[in-house]
């Protein structure tokens, strides 16, 4: 087996003459409120909104939506579901659930995303491994673009990090869209402060 | 200026009124124009096969040739292509560098440096599908493309515009290769049909009664294409539509 | 020691051209994501200058790789993930099965990795009791018939509905005559999931960007697989090619922005996932694979490939690959990319696929890195005919054609007119081609005389 040693001086030996690293510019931005955009990319994506004052609307809302009977896991303090979540949940006991609801840290208006790390998920699996995904998130908390994004501190203590866009999807056969490919399949964005 | 005339192998062999519209067009606009008689080919063939080494003997012969010029003219975007790029078999003296900086294109000559746009004894009433070959598009820049954005800009086009009664279609794929490729057209013969087959079709969808393009090449393929399949389309280089040819 | 067999493009191509409603979809949806792609760069007034900075940033990368490798497995191992090294496929596979036979795990749930296909993983693994689940939909449809992913994005874009109803029919169970595409999907779906939750799983990735600054492998899917593969099972296994090394966190900004929009014409994907450190109780290793990489850097004219950020957007563009399929290909990279990359690994085995293009240079043109493709591509034809590997034609032929054009006299002599011309030029590929000309399309006319006999007769001849 290889050690690393080895591994890098091969690599040493090959690479080419050093070439300069290029100034990282900060582009313009496009017109338009930052809400706006975001729906507007949101909506591209499959993703869908609403507007809700509390958390209790919240949970009203879900609940004729997806139904009283829905197995609700949050992970947003406040907002109970029918399942309890610690970091110490076991990933695969969300196979079962209807309805996640998380919290973004913020979106991207560029984008329509959302983004998240194990503290708003706080069990990473509530993201994928339910069936619809409700996602609360402050518009106050909407940052331009993808160049602003990976300027943040945020990607430097997170384990996990994601920026999720939409509910999932795929279009493999003929090109036909498919929501609900592996992960969820729906997504909601709840504006709420 | 000293300006000589480059005739393409093929065209030399196959379609020689090309290389006479070209020799008469530059004369109607006032040149002296030679005609080297001891040339060749510019070498494309060997080089574009991988086998350089065989494509000296050809590129010596054509530097030999078009040495004392200052421009060497040639209705062919893909052997001026080869000259300005890929004419490195020989060794690069500064008489076969001059001779490679001095080679242009038909279009590309008159467009920049004849800058000449009128063509006044020209008259094309048909409805015309414009090819430009990727070598025009791609390599010597003559048009945009559409893959990278920008202002859009044709030189053929702006040499074809005034020409009387002309009226251009707008295909689907404007620059998609047409698939002659050279020898491609022969070793991949059944992805070059198909190539060739959408081409045609993609003009004549358009509403195209002619072909118009400044590479034979494209066009001898496009047409045995069209010929095969009984498709109703008419072939013509732009060298003798801008030196008066009516049909 | 089995004889390498050569590729022939030009054959499978051919075979693919056949299935005229296979071929003409093909084409159609991939020009469909070239459009798409065009709409967004074009929407951008930055583009060109963001392919200008992922350019520099890949070139000062990779020349400078050694030490962001470094750079990169020390921050890993500081966030507690185990970093290996794997010179070779073999090594890499022997890792995997390393790791998951010493914790008594064996079955594998994995998102798609062009890396893990390359290395033949799966071939691997199974004779040894892993069984490995492909969880993308193209992916899992090219694994269950037996097939390379014909296309780095969409793997199964070669083929129809009813051949995927007809496949799943046979292999999970579903209703052969039923090709509705959401029925399908969602079979997949369901037949997929249970894999997730399993017991003595493991969960691997592949790696679309690592950062050296944090020691982030980034991963970008639509399916939302890669995040399920690595969030439910204990064990979280990235694959790694050294070419997916980036400086930091910021030059995301440029590549997250570009390669959806290359690939699929949209902003960005479902899912951008950044893992830098296992869960608390679960562990996470990250595998960095050679695998031929650091002997393509050393080439000067080639290693300019090693850029390729995988967005497929090549493949999307040219004409040839729209008409052939990428599994005409014969490896697990096609179409432009595959043309460059290929011959590194096997030269004659791929010898025919420089050739099999026309150099157009559509490629160059919509790869957000600005790899040189049709460049290499014709540098590629050269070396392969200096190693007399040129499929098509032997190398006499091309010397006697090349002496011929030498000569003005001897040149003349073969084009003499009169009815001649066409049968008489130079004769430079192995077989006639009139014939193969004449397959698909008439053959020009025999002019009666050439240009230069036009001239002689009709003007002074030059001094």
């Amino acid at each position: 087996m290889t050690t690393r040693d080895a591994f890098l001086a091969k690599i040493r030996a090959a690479q080419p003459a050093a070439r300069p690293r290029p100034e990282l510019p900060i582009f313009p931005s496009p017109e338009g409120d930052l809400q706006t955009r975001f729906i507007a990319a949101l909506t591209t994506m499959g993703g869908t909104t609403a507007h809700a004052h509390s958390l209790a609307e919240v949970k009203e809302m879900i609940a004729a939506r997806f139904g009283a009977d829905a197995v609700v896991a949050s992970a947003v303090p406040g907002l109970e579901g029918t399942r309890v979540l610690t970091p110490d949940t076991a990933p695969a006991s969300l196979q079962d659930v209807d309805v996640g609801v998380v919290r973004g840290r913020f979106g991207v208006a560029e984008t329509g995303s959302a983004w998240f790390s194990e503290d708003e998920y706080v069990v990473n699996s509530i993201g994928y491994l339910v069936q619809h995904l409700v996602v609360l998130l402050d518009p106050a908390q909407l940052v331009d673009g993808l160049q602003q994004v990976y300027r943040r501190p945020d990607f430097e203590s997170a384990r996990y990090a994601v920026l999720v866009t939409g509910p999932s999807a795929t279009a493999d056969i003929e090109g036909v869209l498919i929501r609900g490919a592996q992960g969820v399949r729906s997504l909601t964005v709840v504006w709420i402060q | 200026m000293k300006v000589a005339l480059f005739v393409p192998c093929f065209i030399d062999a196959f379609y020689p009124q090309i290389g006479i519209a070209t020799l008469e067009l530059l004369e109607r606009l006032g040149l002296d124009v030679d005609y080297p008689q001891d040339q060749t080919c510019c070498g494309q063939p060997m080089a574009n096969s991988g086998a350089h080494a065989d494509a000296a003997g050809a590129e010596r012969v054509f530097a030999r040739n078009f040495a004392d010029y200052d421009y060497v003219v040639g209705p062919s975007a893909s052997c001026t292509h080869h000259v300005r790029e890929h004419f490195t078999a020989i060794e690069q003296t500064s008489a076969v560098q001059k001779v490679r900086k001095s080679t242009y294109e038909l279009v590309e000559f008159l467009h920049d440096v004849l800058e000449v746009r009128d063509f006044p004894w020209a008259e094309f009433p048909h409805r015309v599908g414009l090819h430009n070959s990727c070598s025009a598009v791609r390599h010597l820049r003559e048009t945009s493309n559409s893959e990278v954005a920008g202002t859009p800009y044709s030189k053929p086009r702006a040499l074809l515009e005034r020409v009387k009664g002309i009226e251009f279609v707008s295909p689907a794929r404007p620059d998609e290769c047409c698939g002659f490729g050279g020898t491609f057209s022969v070793t991949e013969e059944a992805v070059s049909v198909r190539m060739g087959q959408d081409k045609v079709r993609d003009h004549i969808g358009a509403g195209a009664e002619y072909i118009v393009s400044g590479d034979m090449s494209c066009l001898m393929h496009q047409q045995g294409c069209a010929e095969r399949m009984k498709l109703d389309a008419k072939f013509i280089h732009i060298a003798q539509v801008l030196n008066g040819a009516r049909a | 020691m089995t004889k390498t067999v050569r590729i022939d493009h030009a054959k499978a191509a051919g075979a693919f051209l056949q299935k005229a409603d296979h071929v003409a979809f093909h084409d159609k949806r991939l020009w469909d994501l070239r459009s798409k792609r065009d709409a967004q760069a074009h929407g951008i007034p930055e583009w060109e200058a963001l392919r200008n900075l992922a350019s520099g940033i890949k070139e000062h990368t990779l020349s400078n790789l050694a030490d962001y490798i470094a750079q990169f497995a020390d921050q890993a191992g500081k966030n507690g993930v185990v970093v290996h090294f794997a010179a070779d496929a073999e090594e890499h596979n022997a890792i995997v099965y390393k790791l998951m036979s010493e914790r008594g795990m064996t079955t594998l749930v994995k998102s798609k990795s062009m890396l893990t296909d390359e290395c033949y993983m799966r071939d691997y693994l199974e004779p040894r009791g892993i069984t490995v689940m492909e969880t993308d939909l193209g992916e899992r449809i090219q694994q269950l018939d037996h097939q390379d992913p014909s296309h780095m994005v969409v793997p199964a874009v070669h083929k129809l509905r009813a051949d995927v109803a007809e496949l799943f029919g046979k292999t999970i169970g579903t209703d052969p005559k039923n090709s509705d595409i959401h029925y399908l999907a969602e079979s997949q779906r369901m037949n997929t999931r249970p894999y997730f939750v399993r017991e003595k799983t493991a969960g691997m990735t592949g790696c679309n960007f690592a950062v050296a600054e944090t020691g982030t492998v980034v991963v970008c899917t639509n399916e939302g697989n890669a995040d399920l593969s690595a969030n439910v099972p204990p064990l979280h296994i990235a694959s790694i090619g050294i070419e997916k090394l980036i400086p930091t966190i910021a030059d995301l900004g440029v590549f997250v922005r570009m390669l959806s929009r290359s690939a699929l014409g949209s902003p960005i994907t479902q899912y951008t996932s950044h893992f830098r450190a296992p869960r608390p109780g679960t562990e996470m290793h990250f595998i960095l694979v050679d695998n031929g990489r650091s002997e393509r850097l050393a080439l000067e004219d080639f290693w300019y490939s090693l850029k390729c950020i995988r967005c497929g957007a090549c493949m999307n563009t040219c004409p040839v690959y729209r008409r052939s399929g990428g599994l005409s290909y014969g490896g697990t990279y096609s179409g432009p990319i595959g043309a460059i990359i290929n011959p590194t690994y096997d030269l004659k085995r791929y010898s025919s696929l420089p050739f099999a293009s026309t150099l157009n240079g559509s490629c160059t043109n919509v790869c957000p890195t600005k790899v040189n493709i049709h460049e290499q591509i014709y540098k590629w034809r050269a070396v392969i005919a200096e190693r007399h590997e040129v499929p098509f034609v032997k190398q006499e032929v091309l010397k006697m054609a090349g002496r011929l054009l030498a000569s003005p006299t001897l040149y003349r002599a073969t084009v003499a007119s009169l009815g001649g011309a066409l049968k008489r030029l130079p004769n430079f590929v192995l077989y006639n081609p009139l014939n193969i000309w004449g397959r698909g399309r008439d053959l020009p006319e025999a002019p009666a005389e050439t240009f230069h006999e036009w001239y002689k007769k009709n003007r002074k001849p030059a001094k």
